[in-house]
């Protein structure tokens, strides 16, 4: 029996293991969901960027807090709707968002000079409307647009993005560009995990700061004359399939009905958001 | 330090993208005529490279860990032009793919990641390498150096933007609509994280980079240096940090004693203006500082005629809206880094010194 437990501190390589792993495990629990059968994963993948990120910039654009409140609450319907559990949205994008912009957000409340509401009991700080305002307009929009923004992500196949963005006009190099560096971002996710895995099996006791920093900046070494032996390899299989440089892309999409019905319905939403402030 | 959506106006973002777009259009004609056909599957890979870098957990002294943007080791491997390209990509797909940084502040990042840091960092490390060898210590000081600089520059136009914020984006009751700190709160607010923790881990990663290349993989340094050459009589460098060490101690005397310079009352022996001979003050300094000799009553004919040929654009070094308060900081973080770098040094040595004793 251990005598004494001690909770250990995880190493930097356990640390980007995780790291690492959770990049995956994201990607691969997008990849389901665009999947399933829901509102959004039905639609035109141009209809959701161009809807969604016309959603964004009117919460961005608006200078009401119930205007930005009421966005939020559509792209909770909109979630539901595509089969989205708020659970997962508060899990994956709620929370951290929150945590974040709550951190950045709170001293706004009581260093915005303003009219003062409340003091504080023991520390005699003064909250001010104008803060607790300006901190509620961060929050609310952070957590609106991190919505929409998931919404896309998350019932959005990555090449259908991609066909989007080319439709939209983003040059095609870019577009191919994306495509092969979306690819290849698994193939190094795999690579590094390995590599750091490797690594970890070997490591008995505490690593010391200093080789933990020479062990860092030899993988990202070592990743990156990889990278360079790969692009050389994929140049090179490139060229023997013809590659000259053009890149074509098949536009398969087709709009139909409930497409142009969407894009009304999102552009429509959009514009009164910005009416009304 | 991605900025998410929500933090800056839409005006700044659609400000920022203008501002990204013609340094996206020239890095791609320039790599397009570079790499003509290699481009894509250079471009997708080192992109995908800087996706994982910027996922890494670094360690750093005190036992925490960061995180670097990558910025630094892409303009040095790639040059400056497929450094803004690559991690151009990598940011859109964090954005896009993974919700990390916003779609609307997608501009703003790249600007501040991309852009700004990558032509800093090879401008740094070009000029702080020179001409030496590719395996010399110097080119791993001129990487630390780009490494740290970059970042910290990135950090700093990022608090610039956000505290541009409430001085223009304020609703009825003057609540601020967007990010809600003043440019005075924003700047030392993520200037102190950055000058300090998140410098250091991308001025350690970037350099250790490089010695790793130099020790392995030196035809990689060679793209961004083509007329460098390896000096096989130099020793092989273990680490980074001890290799570079004397010249990080340079840099940080020479950041302590810099503002102290500037600071420094009085003026230059024989820098003296027409004008310093018809001040009474300025007229005894001038005693003083020549054995007691005093000086003519009138100013010579010849630099008072001359004086009004040539005015400088920026007299004395500092025009009227440098002698104010930014001055005033950019000086004390210059002093302050200096001091951090030396009190690191310190701490180094000291450290290796009981490790030795230890033994």
């Amino acid at each position: 029996m251990p005598e004494k437990t001690r909770r250990r501190h995880k190493n930097f390589i356990e640390k980007t293991i995780v790291g690492l792993a959770e990049v995956a495990e994201q990607a691969l629990y997008a990849e389901s969901l665009a999947k399933a059968d829901g509102l959004l994963q039905k639609l035109d993948a141009r209809v959701k960027v161009i809807g969604l990120f016309s959603l964004i910039v009117a919460a961005a654009l608006s200078k009401k807090i119930t205007i930005i409140l009421s966005l939020f609450g559509l792209a909770i319907v909109l979630a539901l709707l595509s089969k989205i559990s708020p659970v997962v949205l508060g899990k994956r994008i709620w929370l951290s968002a929150f945590l974040f912009t709550g951190a950045i957000a709170l001293p706004a409340i009581f260093i915005t000079p303003g009219e003062v509401i409340y003091r504080l009991p023991v520390l005699h700080w003064a909250i001010t409307a104008q803060g607790l305002r300006s901190a509620l307009y961060l929050i609310s929009r952070v957590e609106t647009s991190a919505t929409f923004a998931a919404l896309l992500v998350f019932t959005t196949l990555w090449t259908q993005v991609l066909k989007a963005l080319r439709t939209l006009g983003v040059p095609v190099v870019f577009v191919v560009i994306l495509g092969m560096t979306h690819r290849y971002i698994f193939l190094m996710l795999q690579t590094a995990r390995e590599m750091f895995e490797s690594r970890q099996s070997r490591v008995a006791g505490t690593l010391p700061a200093k080789e933990s920093r020479r062990l860092a900046a030899a993988s990202v070494g070592v990743l990156l004359s990889k990278s360079f032996y790969l692009s050389n390899e994929v140049y090179q299989a490139m060229q023997s399939r013809g590659f000259r440089g053009e890149v074509y892309l098949l536009d398969e999409f087709q709009m139909q009905k409930r497409d142009w019905l969407a894009l009304a319905g999102f552009l429509s939403l959009a514009i009164l958001a910005f009416v009304l402030g | 330090m991605h900025i998410p959506d929500g933090y800056l106006s839409p005006s700044t973002c659609a400000a920022l993208y203008a501002a990204a777009a013609p340094f996206w259009y020239v890095a791609l004609q320039k790599v397009k005529r570079l790499l003509s056909t290699r481009l894509v599957p250079l471009l997708s890979v080192f992109a995908a490279f800087s996706f994982i870098i910027m996922m890494f957990n670094l360690p750093l002294p005190g036992g925490t860990t960061g995180h670097a943007t990558g910025a630094a080791i892409a303009a040095i491997v790639l040059g400056s032009w497929g450094s803004i390209l690559a991690i151009s990509v990598a940011l859109l797909i964090q954005a896009l793919f993974f919700g990390d940084g916003g779609i609307t502040a997608f501009g703003a990042n790249c600007f501040n990641i991309a852009i700004a840091a990558s032509l800093i960092a090879h401008f740094v490390y070009r000029l702080a390498a020179g001409s030496s060898p590719l395996n010399s210590s110097r080119r791993i000081f001129a990487a630390g150096l780009a490494g740290y600089l970059s970042i910290n520059l990135s950090a700093l136009i990022t608090a610039i933007e956000f505290g541009i914020q409430p001085i223009f984006f304020k609703d009825a009751t003057g609540a601020p609509l967007y990010a809600p700190y003043s440019l005075a709160v924003a700047i030392p607010a993520m200037m102190i994280g950055h000058i300090t923790f998140a410098g250091f881990a991308e001025a350690i990663i970037t350099a250790g980079v490089v010695a790793y290349l130099q020790r392995t993989e030196p035809s990689l340094l060679k793209m961004t240096a083509p007329d460098a050459v390896i000096d096989s009589s130099l020793p092989v460098t273990q680490s980074g940090w001890q290799a570079t060490r004397s010249l990080w101690l340079g840099l940080a005397l020479l950041m302590i004693l810099t503002p102290l310079g500037l600071l420094a009352a009085g003026t230059a022996w024989g820098e003296w203006g027409a004008e310093d001979f018809t001040n009474p003050e300025t007229r005894q300094q001038i005693e003083q500082a020549s054995s007691n000799q005093a000086a003519p009553e009138n100013p010579p004919a010849g630099l008072e005629r001359l004086s009004t040929f040539w005015t400088a654009p920026i007299p004395d070094y500092a025009p009227s809206f440098l002698k104010s308060e930014p001055l005033g900081y950019i000086l004390s973080a210059m002093f302050g880094v200096g001091l951090i770098i030396l009190a690191s040094l310190v701490i180094s040595i000291l450290t290796r010194a009981k490790r030795v004793s230890d033994a």
